[in-house]
């Protein structure tokens, strides 16, 4: 713009090389300015709190790029106007995470009592405490079963694709169709397991294994990622060090490659876990559901803890007195709660892990 | 030692001679083929269960007289709920993504991409608790006003819902749970931009959003688009949600705020597995043998666009 309107220009004046710019604090001029303008109508109209933060982020988000306009032009109005909209999409995104964080803690706090965690549903009298210990113990077991199954098989199958098969073609189409595998839908794997155990053992199978085999083909690919990303990591001068002494490549796979990752392999197990225990729908129709404590995976039903939570929303029961909450939501949001402290744990512990045992790539 | 060193040598050279070698490459590569075979057998075992339920007697189908009269609806219903989801959460993870990789400071953007992580770990068992006793219900006075104001769209014919439990309630829920992994990809891609291209845009005197347009938004593309389909695969498969949030009946429908809307595949098959008689059983297997080869193919071609790019990026 200036440089067309630069032979008209005075020779005496100094040529700018700058556009025009608002202030540095213009945002936050233009922000307060923007609740001030907005606390108006909502006292006017006696609106609350929330519609007083949308009016001010609209005011803000439509006043800031049109005093740039008049400013700067229409580029800089562009450029304000899209710095507004992505933080505003930062802002949004975190409104339901902190709405539902907030409601699972305020409403599972209240059914969480002392038998809550050490009883479970099966009752002899009518007026006998119920709790979610069943649940736990299912959910404990079955996780178990498919870490045991997935870890090793994830942990090989990555030492293939890192050490022995890379660059193959076989070892190219594993890395894909891992790939792929992690979008498998989780009632896949579910229906997945349902079909083969009940070509194995009949018609209306339920076992807490088959939960296992369900969880495991979800679990595989993410432990196998996550193993595969640190072995890359670890440097080939240590591998070259250790077949310099004359050690075995084998060896050298299990005494130098897999201690120097262990750290990460840790945190992405324990990151596959954690994104396995809340899975819902696979053990809804392998492991089944019972309102005893079984401990065994390879008879009878078993339940889990999201099982429970999703068939006691479902089927709530009635309550104690009329408009009260039905002991079935406030056991399902119980479980919630508790389901979501295992979640974050298990995330913290991975990420404390993690931050240990960072992978050693320096020298 | 002389003596072992030429032996690693030669086992470099001419492939695992030593036992212990053989034997741990065998298993590693028995492992890698497990995976393959596990994804076969995924296959394998649903066709078997499944296409018994693909011909059944028309009482098996509900309403409907054959199969694909059945798994229709359902499959409409599957693809609305997403990309309803899609259409909210593809902007919101781009912003987000942008925010991280490029607005904010490294102090801020940490912690936001660390609370877009904890979005991902929120079981979807929760995710349904709370769409259906804190969303649905904030939501139900705005669809008794979008009936009575804009009516006159097909997509807010109406009647509103009394409890708020429709198909755009659970494409808002899905939306949130899709945010993540959307948003993660984006990032990767977005930061992945070559630092001299930007600084070329800038230094032509291009504003920070001209920047990004021009140089990461072509530069990331393929990886946004690809984003974009996993996030879709995501949102086609999600199973419990979807069953507790909505409240499904009717057949294909447009209208999205009213309980008229069919079910999803996933959502369909958690729900009805219990009555559930053997033939009944092998009808929904089947309808999963659908979704299954929807999401996969949407995921193949999703992945398969990434590994192109890598592969270009990598020349």
């Amino acid at each position: 713009m200036s440089v067309t309107t630069a032979p008209a220009r005075p020779t005496s004046e100094p040529v700018a090389f700058t556009q025009a710019r608002l202030p540095r604090l213009a945002p936050v001029l233009v922000g307060v300015v923007a609740v001030a303008a907005a606390a108006l109508p909502v006292l006017l109209l006696d609106w609350g709190l929330v519609a007083w933060a949308l009016v001010a982020g609209l005011v803000h988000l439509v006043a800031l790029p049109a005093w740039a306009r008049v400013v700067e032009g229409p580029r800089g109005a562009a450029d304000r106007m899209v710095t507004g909209l992505v933080w505003a999409a930062c802002l949004v995104a975190i409104v339901p995470l902190v709405s539902l964080l907030y409601t699972v803690v305020d409403r599972g706090m209240a059914a969480i009592s002392s038998t809550f965690l050490t009883y479970s549903m099966y009752r002899t009298d009518l007026d006998q405490e119920v709790g979610i210990y069943h649940a736990l113990v299912g959910t404990l077991l079955i996780t178990l079963g498919a870490a045991v199954i997935s870890v090793p098989i994830g942990i090989m199958a990555a030492i293939y694709l890192i050490e022995y098969g890379k660059g193959s073609r076989l070892a190219r189409w594993i890395t894909f169709l891992v790939d792929v595998m992690t979008g498998i839908p989780s009632i896949v794997a579910g229906l997945f397991a349902f079909s083969l155990f009940i070509l194995l053992f009949g018609p209306a199978t339920r076992l807490g294994i088959g939960g296992s085999v369900a969880l495991s083909l979800l679990m595989i690919p993410v432990v196998v990622r996550s193993t595969e990303e640190m072995l890359r990591l670890v440097p080939a001068d240590l591998r070259e060090a250790s077949y310099a002494l004359g050690v075995p490549k084998w060896r050298t796979i299990v005494k130098v490659v897999l201690p120097t990752a262990l750290g990460g392999i840790v945190t992405g197990v324990t990151l596959a876990i954690a994104r396995v225990v809340g899975e819902t729908a696979p053990l809804l129709l392998i492991a089944g559901l019972t309102t005893r404590t079984n401990f065994n995976l390879f008879s009878e039903r078993m339940t889990t803890l999201p099982v429970l939570i999703y068939t006691q929303n479902a089927n709530p029961g009635i309550a104690e007195t009329p408009g009260g909450t039905p002991p079935g939501i406030a056991i399902a949001w119980g479980g919630a709660l508790v389901l979501i402290l295992i979640v974050m744990m298990l995330n913290l512990v991975a990420r404390i892990i993690g931050a240990i045992f960072a992978p050693k790539t320096g020298h | 030692m002389r003596y072992h060193v030429a032996t690693i040598a030669a086992d470099q050279r001419t492939g695992p001679a030593r036992l212990g070698d053989r034997v741990f490459s065998a298993t590693a590569l028995a492992a890698g083929i497990a995976i393959l075979l596990a994804l076969a057998g995924v296959f394998v075992f649903l066709a078997i269960e499944g296409v018994p339920g693909l011909a059944k007697p028309a009482e098996f189908y509900g309403d409907a007289t054959s199969f694909w009269g059945y798994v229709a609806p359902l499959l409409f219903g599957t693809v609305l709920a997403a990309v309803i989801a899609l259409i909210v959460a593809v902007p919101l993870a781009w912003g987000i993504a942008l925010v991280v990789s490029h607005y904010a400071p490294k102090s801020i953007a940490t912690p936001i991409a660390y609370v877009i992580d904890l979005l991902a770990a929120v079981p979807s068992v929760v995710f349904g608790l709370w769409g259906i006793s804190v969303l649905a219900r904030q939501l139900q006075p705005g669809y008794v006003w979008l009936d009575e104001n804009m009516g006159w769209l097909p997509f807010f014919a109406g009647p509103a819902s009394g409890t708020g439990r429709t198909i755009l309630t659970a494409g808002l829920v899905l939306a949130i749970m899709i945010l993540p992994i959307i948003t993660a990809i984006s990032r990767e891609v977005f930061s992945q931009t070559p630092r001299l291209h930007e600084e070329a845009a800038l230094a032509l005197g291009a504003t920070r959003w001209e920047m990004i347009r021009m140089a990461v938004f072509p530069y990331a593309r393929s990886g946004m688009v690809s984003a974009v389909m996993l996030g879709l695969g995501r949102a086609l498969g999600e199973t419990m949600a979807v069953a507790m949030v909505l409240s499904a009946g009717g057949g294909i429908s447009l209208n999205l705020i009213s309980s008229s809307n069919p079910a999803s595949i996933a959502s369909n098959i958690a729900s009805n597995y219990k009555e559930g008689t053997p033939g009944k059983i092998q009808v929904l297997i089947a309808t999963g043998l659908v979704l299954f080869l929807v999401t996969f193919l949407v995921n193949f071609a999703a992945r398969w666009v990434v590994t192109r790019n890598e592969r270009k990026l990598t020349r």
